[in-house]
């Protein structure tokens, strides 16, 4: 089998190898009513669904694209295909997986990881899932984690419960984009009671040049359950610019905790523009754990609805600028009920002439009481031709509420490079430990895992960026 | 190891601090630096490590007879040179235990840092310094009182066991008790193979310490040098007696640097 697989230099991305397209279906170019149909076929989907995309269709037609946040001005919707198949079935063991998809997964390391500490794995490769496997007991407790598609046919009630009412397709122009043509992503239903005590995993990764990966999770967590969601995203290098434009909606009923984390790392080439939002029923809990490296542009807000009394909301953004990148990304939470709480914690790096902006909104409904909400941004600038942007919004409309907002921007200075220096440090690894220090607070929350991949990452990120 | 400081100039923005600065540290020695504020003790112990901001105009500084003043600064660290800072820097985010553990794997080798023994080494340190062992796990220097910073300085010069060490004004803001402590930590380094200059304003670490060598420095110079004496003369009469003494003119610049210097007496 022929694989042209590119050289990985170390310090430069590492996950920029691609297999040839060998996909077994792709729309054309462009997008038209005709490749929403086309990918509808193929899904063989319930009339109830083509119709929701189609509507959806006219309003990312309708919709302006974004008058704020990162520069979109170069991305071409005409140049990207929307659909592409890379095999006609999906597994449940990695032998099953075409060769050259799975070697791309060895390569990432998710079999091994599925093999140590995950309860289930996802494996998106362009359009669809190539592998979705969840452990047996989790089954036999009645957990549900498939792809969308499966789901819309086996669970059909409970997608049209809760598919698209955290996310409405009018929500914006992406997500109304999503919505229209959406293929593979997650569907995970955590019954009463039933806590996922480790996590489950979706990878997504792009092979297709020019191409555009919508995938569309679903999470709902029944009363008092608990699950924990990991996302890790990859793609290629390309000359051309790919989109991944997701929609994550995430449903938590009363009493249950869900913890979504993304280790994203697009590379350079990839405009990620991602819808995600949860809401939070009486005392129940959502967290998102989002770490934004790579990508040409990111643009992406996680965000909490607080609709039931003592629903908590937590988010931690991590963001890393590097060359040529931007990374727009923040959170929101918005408080409808009386007795809720958020806390928002933004780090971000911007080096080599990138931008970090953070953009957060904290909004609190007339006529609630004991609303709490902490907001902590900081930024570290590594060099004096990198960006970072602070935008807090707030629109408080109770008098019982309690908000605390702190932003700080930081530099590395030349004080503490010399105090490490003279321990004995050379400059890059001095360098290195700032910023790690700097995460730190953050990395303490992932599990242990994802906080080794995250500094490994960090680590990637900083190489050769110092003399 | 032996220093050798020979006509030592140099510069910060174009304005020059030392002019022509010559010590020489055999090793076994400790040497007391002393001078008025401004004089350029600091810089002096900034230039030896090669701090960014300032511009060496002439002169030679000699590590065993190699000159070290192209070295980067972490090549000076690893040649064995230690400085404990005047002002220590905060570095949020990482714990002492870790950046400890690092810095010595580099300076000592890794092979003499493994695990536990490390581990044991640091915690009978920090009791030495008389430090809670908690401060393993907080953050270097972050949120530190000055006292506490200033016994970590001395808590890292223990643990990297340098050959040639830099106190830059360790003494200073100390309570009676850390000021002996920080005096037993360098007592403790103090050996044949170890040489240091301690640079302080006072007296009373001194008394702890007793230097081999005491010498006065004074507009970017050292004006003279000598034993315990100096130091008593000193304390008894203050700078004033040094320009009577040595009859030394001081320009505009080192005027406003003398002014300076006694105010703050
Ligand atoms: N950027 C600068 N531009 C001009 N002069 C500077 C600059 N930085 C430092 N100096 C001056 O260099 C001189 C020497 O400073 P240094 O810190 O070496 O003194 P010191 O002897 O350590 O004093 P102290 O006893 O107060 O610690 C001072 O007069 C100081 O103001
Ligand atoms: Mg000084």
């Amino acid at each position: 089998m022929s694989t042209e697989v590119k050289p990985v230099d170390i310090g430069e991305y590492k996950y920029g190898f691609h297999y040839p397209d060998r996909s077994v279906y792709k729309t054309q170019k462009g997008l038209t009513e005709q490749v929403v149909h086309e990918i509808s076929d193929h899904k063989e989907e319930p009339e109830w669904m083509r119709e929701f995309r189609l509507k959806s269709l006219q309003a990312f037609w309708m919709k302006p694209m974004p008058n704020w946040g990162a520069d979109l001005s170069e991305l071409n919707f005409d140049e990207i295909t929307y659909y592409a198949r890379p095999t006609d079935r999906q597994s449940r063991n990695w032998d099953d997986v075409p060769q050259e998809i799975k070697e791309t997964y060895e390569r990432l390391g998710i079999p091994e990881a599925e093999q140590k500490y995950l309860a289930g794995v996802g494996a998106q490769y362009d359009s669809e899932m190539v592998y979705h496997n969840i452990h047996k007991e989790l089954e036999d407790k009645g957990v549900i984690f498939s792809d969308p598609e499966t789901a819309v046919r086996e669970h059909p009630e409970l997608v049209k419960k809760f598919f698209g009412t955290v996310i409405p397709p009018s929500d914006n122009k992406f997500a109304a984009l999503n919505s229209a043509v959406w293929s593979g992503g997650s569907f995970v239903y955590v019954p009463p009671g039933v806590k996922v005590d480790i996590p489950l995993q979706a990878y997504f990764r792009i092979n297709s040049e020019s191409f555009g990966q919508f995938e569309r999770t679903l999470i709902i967590a029944d009363r008092d359950s608990f699950v924990h969601y990991v996302e890790g995203c990859t793609a290629p290098v390309y000359a051309t610019d790919s989109l991944h434009s997701a929609v994550v909606e995430i449903v938590a009923l009363e009493g249950a905790r869900v913890r979504y984390t993304t280790i994203q790392n697009w590379s350079s080439d990839v405009y990620n523009l991602v819808t995600k939002r949860g809401v939070a029923y009486d005392n129940a809990t959502v967290e998102w754990v989002d770490g934004n490296l790579g990508s040409k542009r990111t643009m992406k807000y996680p965000s909490v609805w607080l609709m039931g009394d003592g629903a908590h909301g937590e988010i931690l953004s991590i963001a890393f600028g590097g060359k040529g990148q931007e990374q727009d990304t923040g959170a929101k939470c918005v408080h409808t009920a009386s007795n809720t709480s958020s806390v928002i914690t933004s780090k971000s790096i911007s080096k080599d002439g990138g931008t970090a902006s953070y953009r957060g909104q904290i909004k609190v409904e007339p006529g609630l009481e004991n609303v709490k909400s902490h907001v902590e941004c900081d930024a570290l600038i590594l060099d004096p031709n990198s960006k970072s942007n602070t935008y807090p919004y707030m629109d408080i409309q109770s008098d019982d509420v309690s908000i605390e907002h702190e932003a700080r921007v930081s530099k590395i200075s030349a004080e503490q490079l010399f105090y490490l220096m003279s321990r004995g440090l050379d400059e890059a690894e001095a360098s290195l430990m700032i910023v790690n220090g700097f995460l730190d607070p953050l990395v303490k929350e992932l599990p242990m895992e994802y906080a080794v991949e995250l500094n490994r990452l960090i680590e990637l990120e900083m190489e050769g960026s110092v003399g | 190891m032996k220093l050798e400081i020979k006509d030592l100039k140099a510069q910060i923005d174009g304005t020059p601090i030392l002019n022509g600065v010559d010590l020489t540290v055999e090793e076994g020695r400790i040497h007391a630096l002393m001078g008025p504020n401004g004089s350029g003790k600091s810089t002096l112990a900034n230039v030896l490590f090669g701090h960014p901001s300032y511009e060496v105009t002439g002169g030679e500084v000699l590590v065993d007879g190699q000159n070290i003043l192209e070295m980067e600064t972490h090549e000076r660290a690893q040649l064995g040179l230690f400085l404990a800072f005047q002002y220590p820097v905060e570095v949020p985010g990482v714990t002492v235990g870790r950046f400890l553990k690092r810095a010595s794997e580099i300076v000592r080798g890794e092979d003499q840092v493994k695990g536990a023994g490390f581990i044991k080494e640091l915690r009978k340190n920090l009791e030495f310094m008389g430090m809670d062992q908690g401060f393993i796990n907080r953050y270097l220097n972050d949120g530190f009182s000055g006292g506490e910073k200033k016994r970590m300085e001395i808590l890292q010069m223990l643990t990297l066991k340098p050959r040639f060490a830099v106190l830059d004004e360790t003494d200073s803001g100390l309570d009676i008790d850390a000021l002996r402590i920080v005096a037993n930590g360098l007592n403790r380094m103090r050996g044949p193979e170890f040489g240091a200059v301690v640079i302080t304003h006072y007296q009373r670490i001194l008394d702890y310490i007793k230097p081999d060598y005491v010498h006065i420095m004074y507009g970017g110079r050292i004006i003279t040098s000598g034993g315990k004496e100096l130091v008593e003369t000193l304390e008894a009469q203050g700078y004033e007696w040094l320009r009577k003494e040595y009859g030394i003119e001081l320009d505009e610049e080192e005027e406003a640097a003398y002014e300076h210097g006694s105010e703050a007496r």
